[in-house]
Order: C-alpha cells, then sequence, then structure tokens
C-alpha cells in the first residue's frame, strides 16, 4: 500500500526546518523535488505502509493506496493525528465508512521521564539502574535441570 | 526516457564524499528498541567524559521493527516464574535454547515495561469485574508497577494503545543519551577490528544517506543492533507488495553481517520465523486467536488443527508437539500438511469469535470489541485493515484466510538465530556460557542485543529494549576494564574506496548505454535484490517448495551465492538512496547465506514448518541436539561450522 502525495496540498514543508516525511520514513523513501518543491514516494514497492508519513505530515498531503498486486481499488484509511489519541477513517469499497479513535499516549509529548539526574552504583552488579534504585534484589534460578 | 542518462534519485552520489572522523568510546549502532534501551541506560552507569555516539539508518521517532506501533507488549513476567518464561521459549524453539540468556532476560524485562507505562505509554488493565480499561482510564486503575492487573491475551502478552509505542520510547532514549550523541540517517556499514588485536573490535564506517559524507569512527567498545533480516527470501507478493514485508522491510541482516565478519561466531542461524498471518496483507493474528479466540478451519470447513490426524502428527515431535502449547512451527506443519494434501485454504472463523463474544456482551460493549479488533491491525498493521476495506471484509460478517509468510530471519520475536554471546557471570551459568560480559559476542568489546542475540527467542519489543540496557551497564564495564586506545589497520582512503565503490563505478560506466538501469558494465541493487530472493526461495527452502530443500539445492544454492558476491564488486549507486540499497543487498547475502549454511550443515529438520532438509527428514536428538556455530574469515572467504553442545539449566 505505497504511500502517495497530493500535488495540491504538498507545500514541501516550507517553513518548517526539514521536510517532514523525507525526515521520519523509516526506508528512506520520500524525497523532495527541489524545483517544484513537492515530495514523493521513490520507491513505492519498498513501502511498509506503516503511514509514518501520514501521519507526521502537516499538510495532510499525504494517504496511502492498496499494493497494486492484490488490493482492490476503493478503500482508504485515513489517520488523524492528534496529542493524546488517533482518528481513524476506515472507507471500505462499498460505501461503508467506520470511525475509530484510540489513545496514544498519557502523557504530553516530550515528558518522558529519561532519569536524568540517576546514576548508578554498583557497576558489577547485574542490576539495571532502574532497578538499583528500586532495591530490587536480582533473582538466581531456583528450579535447576 | 530523459537523456542524457542519469541517476533517479533526488541526492546525486558523486566520486569524492567528505570524510567525517569521531573517536569516541562507545558506539551504538542501530535506532531500535534495544538501541533506545542502551541510549536511556549508559549515562547511569558512564563518567561523564565518556564519549557515546549513536549512528541510526533512519530517524529514531520512527525507526525499528516498531515504527508502526503494536497492539501488545509480548514479554511482561509479571506474576509469573522467569524460569516458566524458559521452558515456554525452550519448547516453542523445540529444546536447544540458551537458558542463561533467556532467564537473565526474564528477570529485568519488567523493568522497561514499567518505565514504558511511566513514559505515557497506554497499557490495559483489568478491573475486579473482569472489564477491559484502556487509554487514561487503564491508569486510573494504577500502574503495573504498583501492582494493578494487566489485561493478558496469553501467559505472557499485555494489551496496550501502542500506536506512539516508539516514539515514547524514543523521546525518553534521545533526552537520556542527548541528541548531539546522536547522527540520524548514517548507516553503518563494516566493523572494523584493532591492528593490533584483530579478535578486538575497533571502530565502524558508514555514510550519510543525506549528504555525501562517509563516517570513519574509532571506538573502544561497540553494540550492534540493526534488527532481523527481511526480503532475504522472495516474498509472496512479488510486485508493489512486495514492501508489505510482515517484519520491517528495511531490516537487511546488517546485524549478523557486520557481526559475523568483523569475526564474531553465529549461532542457529539455521532458525527461522515463517509466521502464519492474515493472508497478503500480513496482519497479526494473536489477538484472534488469543483475545478473540477465533478457531481456524481448512477448505473443507474442519478443524483441522483438533483432528486425531494432527495429534498423532504432532506425537511425532514429542515432547514439544505434546506440550500444552503447540510450538510455532509445528502449527505451521499442520496447515502446510492441509496446503500440499489440497484441504487449503486456511480460514480464521472471525465471524464465530465475534458471535460468541456477543451473546453476553451489550451493545456498547460489543462496539467496543469491534474497536478492539480494528486497533489490532491499526496500531501495527495498517495495510491489513486497508486490505478488509478494500475488500468489504467486517470481520463479524466476512471470515478471512491466514497463510504463512516468507522466511523472516530473526532473534527477538519467535526465532532465535543471531550471534553467539556471552551470559551473565554468575554462579549458575555453565563456564562455556561465559566469558567476562554479559551480551558480548565472541568479539572482544563488540556487544549485540534484541534480534542480534541468538539462541534466545521471545523477547520481543521489551525484551529487546531491556537487553539494550543490559548490554549499557556491560558496555560501560569493559570500558572500564578495557581503557587502553584501539587503532585499525584501513587507511581514510581505503575505507572511503570501499563505501563509495558502487558509486565510482556507476560514475565510470553509466554513460555507456542509454539507459542507466541496463549496463553490461554493472548490476543495480534492484535487480539483485530480486536475484538474492528468486535462488533462495527455489533452492533455499522458500514458499516455492512449502520450505522444503536438500543437499542438492544448497550445493547449487552456495554457486550461486559465490557468483552473487562476485558481482557485488560490480554493484553500481547513483544516488544515496540507491548506495544504501547497494549496501543492504551486500548484508543480505551474508546473512541468508549464513542461514543456508546452517541447514546444510545441520542434518535433520529441527524446525518442522519453518523449513524442511528432505534428505533428513525428522528430528535427530542424537546427532543434533546441540548448537550449531558458524564463523566467516573475510581475508579468506571460508565459512567454518562446527557443534557446541547444549546445556540444560532449568527443570522441566
Amino acid at each position: 500500500m505505497p504511500s502517495f502525495v497530493i500535488a495540491e496540498k504538498c507545500d514541501g514543508c516550507k517553513g518548517g526546518d526539514k521536510t517532514a516525511c523525507m525526515y521520519i520514513c523509516p526506508n528512506d523513501l520520500m524525497v523532495l523535488e527541489p524545483n517544484e518543491m513537492k515530495a514523493y514516494n521513490q520507491e513505492p514497492d519498498q513501502c511498509w505502509e506503516c503511514f509514518s508519513c501520514v501521519k507526521i505530515c502537516p499538510s495532510q498531503a499525504i494517504e496511502v493506496r492498496g499494493y497494486s498486486d492484490f488490493v482492490p481499488m476503493g478503500g482508504s484509511t485515513v489517520p488523524m493525528m492528534g496529542t493524546e489519541d488517533i482518528m481513524w477513517t476506515c472507507k471500505f469499497r462499498n460505501g461503508v465508512v467506520k470511525r475509530f479513535k484510540f489513545p496514544i499516549r498519557t502523557t504530553p509529548e516530550g515528558e518522558a521521564n529519561a532519569y536524568a539526574d540517576l546514576k548508578g552504583k554498583d557497576l558489577d552488579s547485574g542490576l539495571l539502574s532502574t532497578q538499583e534504585a528500586d532495591g530490587y534484589v536480582l533473582v538466581a534460578p531456583t528450579e535447576l535441570a | 526516457m530523459a537523456l542524457p542518462n542519469k541517476p533517479i534519485g533526488e541526492l546525486k552520489a558523486v566520486r569524492d564524499p567528505e570524510v567525517d572522523k569521531r573517536d569516541v568510546d562507545v558506539l551504538i549502532v542501530g535506532g531500535g528498541m534495544a538501541a533506545c534501551g542502551t541510549a536511556f541506560e549508559i549515562k547511569k552507569w558512564a563518567s561523564d567524559d565518556t564519549k557515546i555516539l549513536l549512528c541510526d539508518k533512519a530517524a529514531l521517532e520512527r525507526s525499528g521493527a516498531v515504527a508502526q506501533g503494536l497492539s501488545a507488549i509480548n514479554t511482561y513476567i509479571g506474576e509469573n516464574k522467569p524460569e516458566d518464561y524458559v521452558r515456554m521459549v525452550r519448547n516453542d524453539l523445540m529444546g536447544i535454547v540458551r537458558e542463561d540468556l533467556i532467564f537473565d532476560l526474564g528477570r529485568h524485562v519488567d523493568d522497561s515495561v514499567h518505565l514504558f507505562e511511566e513514559w505515557g505509554l497506554p497499557v490495559w488493565k483489568k478491573t475486579d469485574d473482569g472489564k477491559n480499561l484502556d487509554g487514561k482510564k487503564g491508569l486510573k486503575a494504577g500502574s503495573l508497577k504498583s501492582g494493578a492487573t494487566p489485561v493478558r491475551t496469553g501467559k505472557w502478552q499485555i494489551m496496550i494503545n501502542g500506536e506512539s509505542y516508539k516514539r515514547i520510547v524514543a523521546e525518553a532514549g534521545k533526552k537520556a543519551l542527548g541528541e548531539d550523541n546522536i547522527i540520524e540517517r548514517c548507516f553503518i556499514v563494516e566493523l572494523l577490528n584493532d591492528k593490533d588485536d584483530p579478535t578486538k573490535v575497533a571502530g565502524a564506517v558508514g555514510f550519510s544517506v543525506r549528504e555525501n559524507k562517509v563516517y570513519i569512527i574509532t571506538a573502544k567498545v561497540m553494540m550492534v543492533a540493526c534488527g532481523g533480516a527481511v526480503n532475504v527470501y522472495q516474498p509472496r507478493s512479488v510486485g508493489e507488495g512486495k514492501g508489505r514485508a510482515w517484519y520491517p522491510v528495511w531490516n537487511a541482516g546488517s546485524t549478523y553481517t557486520m557481526a559475523v565478519r568483523a569475526g564474531a561466531e553465529l549461532s542457529m542461524m539455521e532458525n527461522r520465523f515463517t509466521p502464519a498471518r492474515f493472508k497478503d496483507g500480513y496482519g497479526p493474528v494473536g489477538a484472534w486467536f488469543l483475545l478473540f479466540k477465533a478457531q481456524t478451519v481448512n477448505g473443507l470447513g474442519e478443524n483441522y488443527a483438533a483432528s486425531d490426524e494432527a495429534k498423532a502428527e504432532l506425537e511425532k515431535y514429542a515432547p514439544y508437539g505434546t506440550a500444552a502449547v503447540t510450538p510455532t512451527c509445528l502449527r505451521n506443519h499442520l496447515m502446510m500438511k492441509e496446503y500440499k494434501e489440497g484441504r487449503g485454504p486456511i480460514i480464521m472463523k472471525t465471524s464465530d469469535a465475534l458471535a460468541k463474544l456477543g451473546e453476553t456482551m451489550s451493545k456498547k460493549e460489543l462496539k467496543h470489541l469491534e474497536s478492539e479488533a480494528w486497533e489490532d491491525f491499526l496500531d501495527m498493521s495498517v495495510g491489513q485493515a486497508g486490505l478488509w476495506c478494500a475488500t468489504n471484509t467486517e470481520p463479524e460478517k466476512k471470515d478471512s484466510e491466514v497463510m504463512p509468510t516468507e522466511p523472516y530471519l530473526l532473534g527477538s520475536h519467535s526465532g532465535c538465530c543471531g550471534i553467539w554471546c556471552s551470559g551473565p557471570e554468575e554462579d549458575w551459568v555453565p563456564a562455556d556460557y561465559k566469558w567476562g560480559y554479559n551480551r558480548m559476542t565472541t568479539v572482544k568489546g563488540l556487544f549485540t542485543a534484541g534480534d542480534g542475540v541468538g539462541c534466545s527467542g521471545h523477547k520481543f519489543s521489551s525484551g529487546s529494549h531491556a537487553e539494550g540496557r543490559i548490554c549499557a551497564k556491560e558496555m560501560i564495564k569493559y570500558l572500564r576494564d578495557n581503557p587502553g586506545a584501539v587503532s585499525f589497520k584501513e587507511t581514510d582512503q581505503e575505507l572511503v574506496d570501499m563505501v563509495y565503490k558502487p558509486v565510482r563505478t556507476y560514475l565510470d560506466n553509466s554513460t555507456y548505454t542509454t539507459d542507466e538501469t541496463v549496463n553490461p558494465n554493472y548490476c543495480k541493487p534492484s535487480g539483485m535484490a530480486m536475484r538474492l530472493m528468486k535462488m533462495t526461495n527455489e533452492y533455499g527452502g522458500g514458499t516455492a517448495t512449502y520450505y522444503m530443500t536438500g543437499g542438492k539445492s544448497l550445493e547449487i544454492l552456495m554457486e550461486n551465492f559465490e557468483m552473487f558476491r562476485e558481482d557485488l564488486e560490480n554493484i553500481a549507486a547513483g544516488d544515496l538512496h540507491e548506495l544504501m540499497r547497494a549496501w543492504e543487498i551486500n548484508h543480505r547475502l551474508y546473512t541468508v547465506e549464513a542461514h543456508t549454511r546452517h541447514i546444510q550443515f545441520r542434518e535433520e529438520s529441527r524446525y518442522p514448518g519453518f523449513y524442511y532438509r528432505g534428505d533428513f527428514m525428522g528430528q535427530n536428538d542424537e546427532e543434533w541436539f546441540c548448537f550449531t556455530n558458524s564463523t566467516y574469515n573475510k581475508e579468506t572467504n571460508e565459512w567454518s561450522l562446527k557443534k557446541v553442545p547444549y546445556i540444560k539449566i532449568i527443570s522441566d
């Protein structure tokens, strides 16, 4: 299901410091054509349809169409990312539409606790830093062969 | 056709790239769950002046196997015993596993899961009256760490709202390591050994896929964790759909290839995973089996897996086949039997399952159940949802087909190929399974985690993260004990020449013909990718032969590999994206060659349903109840294979 870019909607992330889809694609597929200032998927048959580019595009210019070698035409799955939820609109070939909303995170973006001040004490123990801080006791197996 | 002939990609490659040299103490190669675990943990043990660098081929926010998200965490020990976790993994992988590594993982993994929840990953909770709470409601019921009950699907799996799983984990890793210590879009392609002690690692070389730049990095200790290998066998979809792999299509075997070329010993590379998934879309089936209690039937509508014939077949593979949970490969084996005897296809009865669950549910609960079924796909395999939409498949009304995929090579999911690593330095670990630093390979200073560690499957996302954290601490310990400088024999020029050879080949030859893709003087990554997958599919036990291979086929395959390897000397890349593909195909070759050489060496069929040696059907415990390990000498192009004794640690 390769991603495609809607020509009219893509502005090449003008005003941004980087092209969002090009930044995010895990397989280096999305590229910017610098003259037209529009992005495209340079290798559709290597698209994992992970939707990373679709979700990150600030102009909602990227969608996905089913793989030509096994997906009938007419369906679509379109996400809308929020800060706490993702909304999906799933359109069937026969016109049925289903909408779903799923939570994506419970903390504000950027607030993940990196335990920046935590320093481990005993480098020779088998404990991870947070296990050591919590007083976790490393067990050895007791049910031996 | 546009003449004059020119490269296809936007970022053109030039003959002489810029060279960016780095000298660090610790190098982390990879950016997936394991590397994010290392990134989170390492500064907690390192001194403030330790120089640490992480190189990711993509962007951490969405790289690796969890890029798209996940709907479950498959390893959470919780109320279970780590000993039972070892027993489950051992049985699923037909007896031959490293129990020290698995037990060790089992006692660390929950700590990572607790962090994920603290960072913001929504984890489903079970209420006292048996209802499921997700999202923030789940958190209100208490955290896992404080003792709240997760929603278990199987004994080890817990449900999450995991669309942003990787973003959350990457955020913590990036913050902990510092963005200045991370280079994204840097593809490390070869590890370098120390010039005075070739059994030691001393650095790595790679390039930017964004600008014409080669990175030459000296490092005293390093970890390589770049996932497993995908598109090493011809996928069932060979057109556009070949990107719809079950495992991430960008996993190119880089972990195994770079390690084996640096001298590391691989283990159990014959093991593979051919998951049975919803046909074509490769959507997950776990929740359907475990959460929704759906059944699969054959083309005649029979519950084939429960038949007396199936039971008799499984008894051939006792004690694994007769265990309470049938090993994954044997479930596939039963499916293959149906196909081969003309009773396919295999159908998942989603409609019956939802109807049955609906009998005891209110309308609102039923609606939520439908939503859960869709979330399972939309969180981790959107394409499957797209396929359902396009084929008018409402699972409560229309059933879906299930089919085993093409083979994948990995060490973190239900597979166990990988690198031979040291276990923890503790009394209960056999002497032959430890050599000073937990998760260090047989190359001094080279560590691995996640898909990289062999003989210990069923880590999944959470276990890979925890294992990356274990590596972080062990690498700092190694660094404390081995503070001396390292250096490699290769000159900057030699390294640049090696990395940019495909670009030079392109520039020297591309104008000879009018179509840059067809040229007698070079081969292109796209063609080589198909050539490799065709030969493995036909001779190495791909889907073409129902995973069957044999001695003569493997002999032909090795001959094909050798010509392929020679031809890689003439691979051409006109732009930076193509240069990445050129190196990926190089990595894929060595990895799948290791895989099939192991199959050739092990004269039995240890994993029926994953692959068969037609000339050695069945298991031969007398000869082959052992690990098989391999090494490769890149100077002489020679592979060596050997048996390594299996030592049972945990009782039955």
